[in-house]
C-alpha cells in the first residue's frame, strides 16, 4: 500500500492523529514535516490543526508548511510571534536574535523562564518549538541582524517579522528587505502603546514613521514594556505574517495600525 | 484676521498632560514646530508628524483649517 493509500485509511473524516501520522512517516522513513506534507497534499488535514477549521483551508494549511518565516528579535514580541505561526504550522522558522535571557525579561517575554535565564533566547525558543510542534523545522541563529548578513539570514524567506528594539536597525532591516524583495511585518511597543504596519518591496513606510526619529530608542526607554502589549502587537504580526505567506491582501500597507491599551483606542493612519 | 485656525491630534506619550484633540489659534505662518514648542514637547520625542493625512517636516507651514497630528517613537520590541 502507497503512503497516500495508508494516509487515506488511517484518516477519520479528512482528519489523521499525530499517532497515525507518525507510525506511517516511520514506516516510510519520513519525519513529521514530510508526514504532514504528504497527508495535506491528500487533503487530509493533522489533526493538531483541526481547529484552523474553514479560518485556513487545507491547501492554505499546506502553503504555510511549506513557508518560511524569518523573526528578527526573539524577545517580547518575537517569542510570541514564534510561538504563534509554529502552532499555526509554518513548517520552517529562523529566529535571530544574538541575546541571553536576563531577569528583567521575565515580566513578558515567552520563551524565558527562571532556568533559562543566561541562556541563549533562540536556544529556548527552539526547545520550546520542538517540544509544542515537531513538524516546525525551526532554525535557531545566535547572531546579532546586520545588513552585512542579511542576504544569508533572511534567505528563503516568504515573510519578516520586524521584532526587533532598536529603530536604526529596524531601518537597516527595512532597507535590506527592500533589497531582497520580501515583505516585512513591522511591530513596535512601549508602555500600553504600539504600532504594526506591512511594507512590500518599493513601499517607504518604515522610512516615513520614524522620519523624525534621532538616536537610538523610542518612549519605551521611559516606559518600559508590560507583560501584554508585546502579546497584543506580536499576535497582529503573527496574523499579518499569515496573510503575507498565504497571500491575502494586508490591509496595514501604507497604512500603520496604532494602538492605545490605555485608552483602548485602535486607530489606522495613512502614509501615503 | 491673522490667525489660522487648527486641529491638534496627539498620540500615545504626547496625550500626557496635554489632550487628545484640540482646536487652537496660531499666527498665519505658524510652522509645525512652532506649535510643538507652544505644546511644550521636545522635538526629539517627535517622531512622525502628519498634516491632513500626508507627512510632513517640522517646517512645513500650516494653513488655516489643516489637521496636525504628532506622534512619538515607538521603538521597543
Amino acid at each position: 500500500m502507497g503512503i497516500r493509500e495508508e494516509l487515506r485509511s488511517a484518516a477519520r473524516d479528512g482528519f489523521i492523529r499525530a499517532a497515525d501520522l507518525r507510525g506511517i512517516a516511520r514506516a516510510h522513513g519520513l519525519g513529521p514535516a514530510e508526514a504532514e506534507r504528504a497527508a495535506l497534499e491528500g487533503g487530509i488535514i493533522p489533526e493538531r490543526y483541526r481547529r484552523n477549521g474553514s479560518t485556513i483551508s487545507v491547501e492554505q494549511q499546506l502553503a504555510l508548511l511549506n513557508g518560511t518565516a524569518v523573526v528578527v528579535g526573539c524577545g517580547g514580541l518575537g517569542g510570541y510571534v514564534v510561538e504563534e505561526l509554529a502552532r499555526l504550522g509554518v513548517g520552517r522558522i529562523v529566529a535571530i536574535d544574538p541575546d541571553v535571557f536576563e531577569e528583567h525579561n521575565l515580566n513578558r517575554q515567552l520563551f524565558s523562564d527562571e532556568p533559562a535565564l543566561g541562556k541563549p533566547k533562540v536556544e529556548s525558543a527552539a526547545a520550546r518549538i520542538a517540544l509544542v510542534n515537531s513538524a516546525v523545522n525551526i532554525v535557531p541563529v545566535y547572531e546579532r541582524f546586520t545588513a552585512a548578513a542579511a542576504k544569508r539570514q533572511l534567505a528563503g524567506a516568504a515573510v519578516v517579522v520586524d521584532a526587533l528594539d532598536s529603530v536604526p536597525v529596524r531601518r537597516e532591516l527595512a532597507v535590506a528587505c527592500t533589497g531582497l524583495g520580501i515583505p516585512l511585518v513591522h511591530g513596535s511597543i512601549a508602555g500600553w502603546f504600539g504600532q504594526v504596519t506591512v511594507q512590500f518591496p518599493g513601499e517607504s513606510t518604515l522610512e516615513t514613521l520614524y522620519s523624525g526619529f534621532r538616536g537610538e530608542r523610542g518612549v519605551e526607554e521611559r516606559l518600559g514594556n508590560p507583560s501584554f502589549t508585546p502579546a497584543v502587537v506580536a499576535s497582529l504580526q503573527a496574523a499579518e505574517a499569515c496573510k503575507v505567506i498565504l497571500g491575502i491582501e494586508s490591509g496595514l500597507r501604507r497604512r500603520v495600525l496604532m494602538i492605545d491599551l490605555l485608552s483602548m483606542s485602535f486607530e489606522t493612519i495613512s502614509l501615503a | 484676521m491673522n490667525e489660522i485656525t487648527i486641529t491638534v491630534k496627539l498620540f500615545a506619550t504626547l496625550r500626557e498632560g496635554r489632550f487628545d484633540i484640540k482646536t487652537m489659534s496660531f499666527p498665519i505662518g505658524a510652522t509645525v514646530a512652532e506649535v510643538v514648542r507652544v505644546l511644550g514637547i521636545p522635538e526629539k520625542e517627535v517622531s512622525l508628524i502628519l498634516v491632513n493625512h500626508r507627512h510632513h517636516d517640522m517646517d512645513h507651514v500650516l494653513g488655516d483649517g489643516e489637521t496636525l497630528a504628532l506622534f512619538p517613537p515607538v521603538g521597543g520590541g
